[in-house]
């Protein structure tokens, strides 16, 4: 069969799925599973970015994805004056001791030939300033979290347009990104896997811990939308006017409305994303990144600074996750950090990666879409099939309830399964990559 | 003077002990990360849910034993149920390596993919541990609960400050020590334990002198499995049984193995008990300690706390972090970069 056929196929029955849902459970359902679709196929794109193009193996994409998300909290809510006058000069003042420390520190090691004297000084200098910016910082936060702690507690954000923190939240992303890669990158694969592993499950205790910053385990609910309201439009006179025209339920229609102008707008960074890396992969970078991932010593004998490239392409690769996670944050109108699982963000990414074909930006798409369609789909099947499984025993059964209920365990043992399975037998996915002449 | 003392044994009980035992659980668990590096040459991402696997089948069989009456007196049944929780784990382990990681081998495939195979394996774990114990807290110790009680301490030696010993920190160490004795003694006496050492350090030369790789590769799962599970299982009774915990003791575990030198065992044990002292100094409170040993007024408010516990990662992973820096190879040399 021929290759774009196929492809073109496999596109249309993901789209027949979804129109599907629509038909015969819900089209709310069907659009919120498209929404969450394009998000996870643009983080799928950030990490084959890193994987396919690089064989950069991130295990940190709920960090990344996180700091979008801290991006949109960030930029989008209202500041809270009062906490700023309670403590907003002292976290200030510690942020920029935070700098000064680490830029002494840095600046001595390069300063200074090896000696145990440098040694010494660095971590003098490391100690010394953090005491000093922990003196500066504690009670500025502790004045902070007791500004009516019930409602906010916080410092809040800069009142910007939300859409503004998607780059934002890339740029957090990315800075973070280069720190870890700086250190891990020209190292062992495995060095990256580990060090990614940590910086994310650092990133989400920060967000759950540090309540002046985010509430912590308190959320921050209500974000401001990019989107009109439900409310609002079901009392504007053209909303009125055009659900009377389709005949369609105002409360419902308003729902769908919100949800097709967040598609509209996912859709929009989905594209631009996808043209920029096709663009990119298809440039003489894109051919050396590949040469670079094939074979690193000759490419290296050839005269490319892989250590640069790959620090180069795992930033990028993480701007695009952070893009995400911020879109994410947006969507969900609230900022939860106890919802930053790495199965569901980490791990589930690798799996659409895998399956959609890993150095295939459209592969990755796809992966994305399938993916996250049947990870929300393997539920209610779970749950079916239990059923079925179980329907022959006695009502109660204890094994039963334990069935029941671990249904939802399933969905794990699914997608390890599916990713075992694409890796042995399908390495290179639904898409793979084009390998051919330049 | 007996202020002196009194801080010195504050300091043990809240640091040194605890962070012994912490030390011991985190080196079985490095020794296992560590094997599997030396001889398969990869980073093994599913030994936190190995050890929630083994563990769990131990506190399936202790439960099964306590409703049967069966027990060992003063110490924890799940001692007795531990070679049953060894055997489960090591059979899954085989399995798992004959279902996915011998094709690898086979084609000897790049190390990477090792590594996101494990990742596979690490979800199918993660699913099959959630779906039949569940993901909750689950509680399996039983027998005595303290080798010495703060009070007792306090009677015996007249300090305001007590010391207490767990029975499950006295057994950590007592196993730790026994274990890794015994696999040092099985390493570097036994003909499989050098065929496996040569393996490591040249698998060619290996192959050439009639090492059976196979074998090799057998016998390194069963002892990752049986490292993991006893592992497992000490951690379990010292702290609590929740599945999500041990994925999470991955970092510190893979931090350990880094920092004494990946696929070097002694190096592992010493970088364990760097990063469990390191977290438990670093995340402990000094003002009690402190009002003991600085005159009153130069106490100031505050706990003395350099770091939250809420970041006892974050310590794991900046020595992880520095040792990268500055010492790619670890403490110890090892294979690594």
């Amino acid at each position: 069969m021929n290759t774009a056929v196929k492809n073109v196929s496999l596109f249309l029955i993901m789209a027949c799925l979804i129109v599907f849902v629509g038909q015969y459970q819900s089209w709310n359902l069907a659009l919120s599973i498209l929404n969450l679709c394009l998000i996870s196929a643009i983080m799928a794109l950030g990490v084959n970015i890193q994987w396919g193009y690089a064989g950069l193996f991130n295990v940190g994409v709920m960090g990344f994805a996180a700091m979008g998300g801290l991006a949109a909290m960030l930029i989008s809510v209202s500041p809270v004056r009062e906490a700023w006058s309670a403590g907003g000069v002292g976290v200030i003042v510690g942020l920029f001791i935070l700098i000064a420390t680490i830029l002494a520190a840095v600046f001595s090691f390069k300063k200074m030939s090896k000696s145990p004297l440098r040694t010494m000084l660095i971590v003098i200098i490391s100690v010394v300033g953090y005491f000093i910016m922990r003196s500066v910082v504690d009670p500025a936060t502790g004045a902070i979290e007791k500004v009516n702690p019930a409602s906010t507690g916080y410092l809040g954000g800069l009142g910007l347009p939300i859409i503004l923190a998607w780059p934002v939240g890339g740029l957090f992303a990315g800075a973070v990104a280069w720190v870890v890669g700086k250190i891990t990158l020209g190292l062992r694969t495995d060095y990256l896997a580990i060090a990614t592993l940590g910086i994310s499950e650092i990133i989400v205790a920060v967000l759950k811990h540090e309540d002046w910053m985010t509430r912590g385990v308190k959320n921050v609910t209500g974000l401001p939308r990019p989107v009109p309201y439900e409310i609002g439009l079901q009392k504007s006179e053209w909303f009125l006017s055009l659900t009377k025209k389709y005949g369609a339920d105002p409360v419902t229609f308003s729902s769908i409305f919100v949800k097709l102008c967040y598609a509209g707008l996912f859709v929009t960074v989905l594209l631009i994303v996808l043209w920029l890396s096709e663009k990119a992969l298809r440039s003489p970078w894109g051919r050396m990144m590949r040469a670079i991932r094939d074979n690193e010593v000759s490419a290296n004998a050839m005269g490319k600074d892989i250590k640069a490239r790959h620090l180069q392409v795992f930033v990028l690769g993480s701007i695009v996750v952070g893009i995400a996670g911020a879109m994410l944050t947006t969507l969900d109108g609230q900022l939860t950090p106890a919802t930053y699982q790495p199965l569901r963000f980490t791990f589930l990414i690798w799996v659409m990666v895998i399956v959609g074909g890993s150095g295939n930006n459209w592969g990755a798409v796809l992966g994305g879409f399938v993916i996250w369609f049947f990870w929300i789909e393997a539920e209610p099947l779970g749950l079916w099939l239990m059923d079925v499984l179980t329907s022959g025993m006695d009502a109660d059964s204890a094994l039963k309830a334990h069935l029941l209920e671990s249904a939802a365990h399933m969905r794990l043992m699914t997608m390890g399964i599916i990713l075992l399975l694409t890796l042995r037998f399908s390495p290179r996915g639904l898409i793979p990559e084009k390998v051919g002449r330049h | 003077m007996t202020d002196v003392l009194n801080a010195l044994a504050l300091f043990s009980n809240f640091v040194l002990v605890p962070a012994i035992a912490y030390g011991s659980q985190l080196a079985l668990g490095a020794l296992g990360v560590t094997l599997v590096f030396g001889i398969l040459r990869f980073s093994n991402f599913a030994h936190g849910d190995t050890m929630a696997f083994g563990t769990m089948v131990t506190i399936l069989v202790t439960w099964w034993f306590q409703s049967m009456g069966l027990n060992l007196g003063p110490l924890p049944t799940a001692i007795l149920a531990l070679p049953f929780g060894i055997a489960a784990c090591a059979a899954f382990v085989l399995a798992s390596d004959r279902a996915v990681y011998k094709f690898y081998r086979k084609k000897k495939a790049e190390p990477v993919i090792y590594l996101i195979a494990s990742v596979g394996i690490m979800f199918v774990t993660n699913g099959v541990v959630r779906f039949i114990i569940g993901p909750d807290d689950q509680k399996f110790a039983d027998g005595q609960r303290f080798i010495i009680k703060a009070r007792e301490f306090k009677q015996m030696t007249g300090l305001s400050e007590g010391i207490s010993i767990k029975v499950s920190q006295g057994l950590t160490v007592v196993t730790m020590i026994v274990v890794v004795a015994a696999l040092f003694w099985f390493l570097n006496r036994t003909r499989t334990g050098k065929s496996m050492r040569a393996y490591s350090d040249n698998e060619d030369l290996a192959l050439l002198s009639g090492i059976n790789p196979d074998r090799v590769v057998m016998v390194t799962w069963i002892l990752t499995a049986a490292l993991a599970t006893i592992a497992g299982t000490l951690y379990g009774l010292d702290k609590s049984y929740k599945p999500f915990t041990y994925f999470q003791l991955l970092l510190p575990i893979f931090a350990s193995a880094i920092v004494g030198g990946l696929g070097n065992p002694l190096g592992a044990i010493a970088g364990a008990f760097v990063i469990a002292f390191s977290e438990i100094t670093v995340t402990y409170a000094y003002k009690k300690f402190a009002g003991y040993i600085l005159p009153e007024d130069w106490v100031s408010g505050g706990l003395l706390q350099l770091l939250s516990t809420d970041y006892k990662f974050a310590v794991s992973f900046i020595i992880l972090l520095l040792v990268l820096l500055f010492r790619p190879t670890g403490i110890f040399k090892g294979t690594g970069v």
